[in-house]
């Protein structure tokens, strides 16, 4: 039995039945990025003055540049992710709108998946030759 | 309806014809830029798996991530990074219901575009020194 009476559970949804969900994740997740995002540059920064690859892979061995790396690609590309989505819903209708929503979403992940993966590899690849 | 006489009465605004106003432009600049900097982004996660993998990926990922080619993208990426980080700041001001006045939210896109080239040059330099 649901506790829950159906007007309890409508309440605050509005037209799009998920309320102000994605207004807040937005919300939430600029914050991080905005936090996070004079520490990404550094370390990309610095990783790009690296010359010889062996620097660079030694350099992302260390905790705080693969910490801050994966943060920002992850929750950055989710939130490109979700950020698309309103420009689609703007733009697009349809068969348009689905196969736009898929491609972002498949793309926003592969970024993350790619860098994530560099970034184990790299990890393991130390832990090994240690 | 063409052989009306409307008069010389004003028509109401039309797109074709209605210039936007800097918070408008300013707005839609900042969707665009969160668009483009995934340019960049996409680009260094591309260097990174180069580098993980070495080899071939690695040098055509490193040739092409310091090719003057690369450093554009990076650098149009920085500079759509901050306009996004300073127009979503912004935003947060927005929500909570400030600086919607027409002219402040005027003198903020000013403050936006100027904050987001004067940030972009001080990473060059950074990056540079």
């Amino acid at each position: 039995m649901r506790y829950v009476t159906p007007r309890k559970a409508a309440i605050g949804m509005g037209a799009s039945h998920s309320g102000t969900a994605h207004h807040w994740w937005m919300t939430v997740s600029s914050v991080a990025l905005a936090l996070l995002t004079p520490s990404f540059l550094m370390v990309m920064g610095t990783a790009l003055q690296l010359p010889e690859r062996a620097e660079i892979l030694m350099y992302f061995t260390r905790p705080y540049p693969a910490i801050v790396v994966a943060l920002f690609m992850t929750l950055g590309m989710m939130h490109f992710i979700k950020g698309t989505r309103i420009m689609i819903d703007d733009y697009f209708e349809h068969t348009a709108r689905k196969v736009a929503i898929i491609l972002s979403t498949a793309f926003g992940w592969v970024v993350i998946a790619m860098t994530l993966f560099a970034l184990a590899r790299v990890q393991l690849a130390f832990a090994q030759a240690v | 309806m063409a052989d009306v006489n409307r008069g010389n009465r004003p028509l109401s605004p039309h797109l074709q014809v209605y210039r936007l106003p800097l918070p408008a432009i300013t707005s839609i600049v900042n969707r665009a830029a969160g668009h483009a900097m995934v340019a960049g982004l996409l680009l260094l996660s591309f260097w990174l798996v180069g580098a993980a993998a070495g080899g071939g990926l690695w040098d055509c990922a490193d040739w092409l991530t310091r090719s003057w080619f690369g450093f554009l993208v990076l650098l149009g990426s920085a500079w759509a990074l901050w306009y996004h980080f300073l127009a979503g700041i912004r935003h947060f001001f927005y929500d909570a219901g400030e600086g919607l006045e027409i002219e402040t939210a005027r003198k903020s896109s000013i403050a936006i575009v100027a904050g987001s080239v004067v940030l972009t040059l001080l990473s060059l330099i950074i990056y540079l020194l």
